[in-house]
């Protein structure tokens, strides 16, 4: 599990914005870019590198109107955990 | 125009003025007679037009882009689009305080090419001494905040230093290494048989590759493209004719890759005359090998042929003089027997091939199939 503590925050070389076209969320980074699900979307928007992992996933329970954060966490986590062996995504460690 | 195509990257050749004369530099051979000839505002309106047609990143690149003093304005055009911005530089007109304005208007990201990890040889393959002041532009990247993409071109003359370009990689921090190998196209076939690896040493290098990709997982992306002369079947040359990715040319030539204007026989067309969009949905040269009909056998009948599309056009032009020929690098190809040459030169290179350096005063002749 990552640290209640943590402050996720994008790389600086990834930039997230909106795909006019497609109307969904993107990542882009050198050379590439992710599709990114509302999902996706909705966390990364959370990792400023100023709030803490456990705010973030207390936040995105109640958007989703999901009464038990816990059984969010493991999505964030897997998530957020794929996007940082990519260099994406950084201070999962508090 | 049929389903599926779209700009998603816009590749913008800003000059082909360089200050380094690379023997494999991916620029035309005739490059000093296509001159810059696109405004300040004529970029800023491809820029805005390419990303009217869906474009999400442009490369800026050259040539040496920093050539062009209005670099920052395109940049700062370029992200006021949203467009993700990376620029593709030899680091050599570069000092801090322009990089810094540069990073300051938008930039998203750096890619620095070495020629060679160390000054020696990096200064003999690019034909001028600027390997330090490169190290020194990598290090402002980095303290500047950038992410940083070390480039290195790959070949029998620095193959064998692909451990020691990781290890400058890592000391540099860099967020992303490309080991590249030389595609043999334009001035890298003028100097095949001084460039080509044999099939041992780029086993040996690809190894060390893969090695450091585990290795620095999450930490640096790691990246090894093989020569297609030593793959089977071809590469999906630019994921496809036309299909994702523009290329606009200093002199506005709109192209679907960086060598189409070099075959003889195709029209493109120019930004200063038409409209970003008219080119990219209906100009004849970006129709020409759009979707099946033109493929010839055996790629017409090939499972492969939704996958690769029949490999590079500029390839098969330069090895075969007919750019819809099946690429030469395709073991089923009729002419297979190019590549297959080429490579057994390879295997016992002799050292006394001279290189042929970027804007030498001999005369460079296309080769002939």
């Amino acid at each position: 599990m990552i640290a209640p503590s943590a402050r996720p925050k994008l790389a600086s070389k990834a930039m997230l914005r909106r795909d006019k076209q497609t109307g969904k969320d993107v990542l882009l980074y050198p050379e590439k870019g992710l599709v990114l699900n509302a999902t996706g979307a909705a966390i990364l928007r959370l990792c400023t590198g100023e709030r803490d992992y456990q705010s973030i996933v207390l936040e995105l329970s109640a958007s989703f109107g999901e009464s038990a954060p816990a059984a969010l966490e493991g999505e964030v986590e897997s998530f957020l955990r794929t996007l940082a062996e990519r260099g994406l995504v950084e201070g999962l460690e508090p | 125009m049929s389903s599926g195509e779209r700009v998603y990257t816009l590749i913008a050749e800003l000059t082909y003025r360089c200050p380094l004369r690379c023997p494999y530099c991916s620029n035309p051979l005739d490059y000093q007679e296509r001159k810059d000839a696109l405004a300040t505002s004529d970029w800023l309106r491809v820029l805005t037009e390419a990303e009217a047609l869906g474009a999400l990143q442009v490369t800026l690149t050259g040539g040496e882009p920093l050539l062009r003093d209005d670099l920052e304005a395109l940049v700062a055009h370029a992200r006021s689009l949203e467009l993700y911005v990376t620029l593709i530089t030899s680091g050599v007109p570069l000092e801090r305080p322009r990089l810094a304005a540069l990073r300051d208007a938008g930039l998203n990201a750096v890619q620095v090419s070495i020629q060679a990890p160390s000054a020696d040889e990096s200064d003999r393959l690019a034909g001028t001494r600027s390997f330090e002041h490169k190290l020194e532009v990598m290090r402002w990247v980095k303290e500047l905040g950038l992410p940083l993409t070390l480039n290195a071109v790959l070949h029998r003359q620095n193959l064998g230093s692909v451990p020691q370009i990781i290890a400058l990689a890592e000391q540099l921090s860099a967020d992303r290494l490309e080991l590249a190998n030389t595609q043999y196209l334009g001035w890298a076939l003028v100097n095949r048989d001084a460039l080509l690896p044999g099939e041992a040493e780029l086993a040996l290098a690809r190894n060390a590759a893969s090695l450091a990709k585990a290795r620095l997982k999450g930490r640096m992306e790691v990246l090894f493209v093989l020569p297609d002369y030593y793959s089977d079947r071809p590469k999906a040359c630019m994921n496809g004719w036309g299909q994702r990715y523009l290329v606009v040319t200093p002199d506005g030539q709109a192209l679907p890759c960086h060598l189409a204007h070099t075959i003889s026989g195709l029209e493109f067309q120019n930004v200063r005359e038409h409209s970003l969009a008219e080119i990219w949905q209906s100009s004849p040269g970006f129709m020409a090998f759009r979707g099946e009909a033109w493929l010839p056998e055996p790629c017409k009948s090939c499972d492969q042929r939704q996958l690769d599309f029949g490999g590079c056009r500029c390839q098969a032009f330069q090895l075969t003089g007919d750019a819809r020929a099946t690429d030469p690098v395709c073991s089923l190809s009729p002419q297979h027997g190019i590549v297959q040459a080429a490579r057994l030169v390879a295997k016992a290179p002799s050292d006394l091939v001279p290189l042929r350096y970027r804007g030498s005063r001999q005369n460079v002749a296309t080769p002939k199939p």
